[in-house]
């Protein structure tokens, strides 16, 4: 079972595919690009299609996702945790 | 799955250009018309009134594309014949006779100074012939590179940028080295991966033109916005499915051109592409709006990847879902044409996936029903550029 993705092995937080997510969860992950894996604890539950973060991140820190900026932690993020609206938002408009 | 000597089944019409559905339609020049053309319809089984509610004291650019947006909905390949009803003739006339240079069959009519009654007869004995006539059309083999297809995504979430849009790029790919019709557009949702489209761009003519239209949207977004575009960009949907900024949403939006597709040319709303390649329409995100556009830009057959599950459809163009997520696929199974969830988990490659969706695509051509055309979808959404005089 493939728990979360990723496009990118540069990339700081990956999608979870599967519903049901708990906090404590050993996960199991797959690095699209080049076909490898990773594990990871979630440290809070997250919902299908939602993000988990893969390192700490700290408030200004730029977000990669297919390797690319996505945008600015504006709430400080540990390894595991949900990465969403309430700690990440655009750096544009 | 394909190769330059793959065919499908379509009806060619009088210009040359392949559909893969028969419509007879009664189109509405503008809101006041509506109801003798649903009246028509009503009347006459097999053909389809288009409802919308525009068409009255617009002006300039505005007007220009309502008109654009009417004759080429009329001329798309999809359509055997048509009639127009206008609340006047001269504005009637000027889209049949845009309609007409297809060579297909279409006749207007006025209501004033007529009626509803009278104008509904008139019309109803118009588009009985027609959808006689068209009945008797025959589907004919037609090679694969005359079949356009266009691709705009909706109601995306994370499993859209990691599943169905690339599955549409693998596609797309496929398509683009056979020489196919290709369009992609939605500009505001290309922000934050702009650059990438611009390096695609085949020439620096191509990508000095898709960025003026990029810049262009980008001050519409500047001159009208209250706040930022948080609320509308991602969409409350996109949010809920996991997607935070609009960079990201750009991101997996652009998987949809894949990863050897050039950008070979770039189209204003409703315009029709002059030659083979994928073509870079401006146009806004909203899935009827820009689904509606290419219709009018005459493309035959639809990709649209769902992440959450837009229900979305046209009347004359065959809209195709796509979808990676395993929970839309479960819980709106209805409305899903090909499931590329086995992606996320491995079970099957990206190659395996393009190819179910070209094969999807081919049964859509030779005449399956999609999902949306089953289930009666028939969105149809006039953009407008400003208020009315």
């Amino acid at each position: 079972m493939i728990h979360f993705v990723l496009h990118d092995a540069r990339d700081t937080v990956a999608v979870v595919v599967v519903e049901g997510v708990k906090a404590g969860a050993e996960l199991n992950g797959w690095v699209m690009d080049d076909d490898r894996r990773v594990n990871l604890v979630a440290r809070q539950d997250i919902p299908i299609g939602h993000k988990i973060a893969l390192t700490d991140m700290a408030v200004g820190a730029t977000v990669l996702k297919y390797g690319i900026d996505i945008g600015k932690v504006v709430a400080p993020i540990r390894a595991g945790q949900h990465a969403h609206v309430h700690n990440i938002k655009t750096k544009r408009w | 799955m394909i190769d330059k000597d793959t065919t499908f089944l379509g009806y060619r019409r009088e210009n040359g250009r392949v559909g893969v559905r028969n419509h007879v339609i009664v189109l509405p020049l503008d809101d006041l018309s509506n109801a003798a053309a649903e009246a028509v319809a009503h009347n006459i089984k097999g053909t389809l009134a288009i409802p919308h509610p525009y068409g009255r004291l617009q002006f300039g650019a505005d007007l220009e594309l309502h008109f654009r947006t009417l004759i080429g909905t009329g001329c798309n390949p999809n359509v055997a014949a048509v009639v127009v009803i206008g609340i006047e003739d001269s504005w009637t006339k000027k889209v049949v006779d845009g309609i007409a240079a297809t060579g297909k069959p279409v006749s207007g009519f006025g209501i004033e100074g007529h009626g509803d009654h009278e104008t509904i007869k008139r019309a109803s004995q118009a588009a009985r012939e027609y959808v006689q006539w068209a009945s008797e059309k025959q589907r004919e083999r037609c090679a694969i590179d005359e079949l356009w297809v266009s691709t705009k995504c909706g109601e995306s979430d994370t499993t859209s940028g990691c599943g169905s849009n690339p599955t549409v790029g693998n596609a797309f790919d496929k398509l683009h080295a056979l020489g196919n019709y290709l369009c992609f557009g939605e500009t505001t949702e290309l922000t934050g991966g702009e650059h990438i489209v611009a390096q695609r761009c085949a020439s620096d003519a191509v990508r000095e033109k898709f960025m003026f239209m990029f810049n262009r949207y980008q001050e519409v977004i500047e001159r009208h916005k209250t706040s930022d575009l948080s609320d509308s960009q991602p969409t409350k949907g996109n949010i809920a499915g996991g997607l935070t900024t609009i960079e990201e949403k750009a991101l997996g939006n652009i998987q949809k051109i894949g990863k050897r597709c050039t950008v070979d040319g770039v189209i204003d709303k409703a315009e029709m592409p002059t030659h083979p390649g994928l073509w870079f329409m401006d146009s806004s995100s909203a899935a009827a709006e820009m689904v509606t556009l290419c219709a009018a830009s005459g493309y035959a057959v639809h990709f649209f990847p769902t992440g959450q599950g837009n229900v979305i459809g046209n009347p004359i163009l065959p809209v195709i879902k796509i979808c990676a997520n395993p929970r839309t696929v479960r819980l709106m199974s209805e409305h899903i044409d090909v499931d590329t969830s086995g992606l996320l988990q491995r079970e099957i490659t990206l190659d395996q996936a393009g190819d179910r969706l070209l094969e999807a695509m081919l049964r859509t051509a030779n005449g399956r029903l999609t999902a949306a055309e089953a289930l009666g979808h028939r969105e149809f959404v006039l953009t407008r550029l400003y208020e009315s005089a």
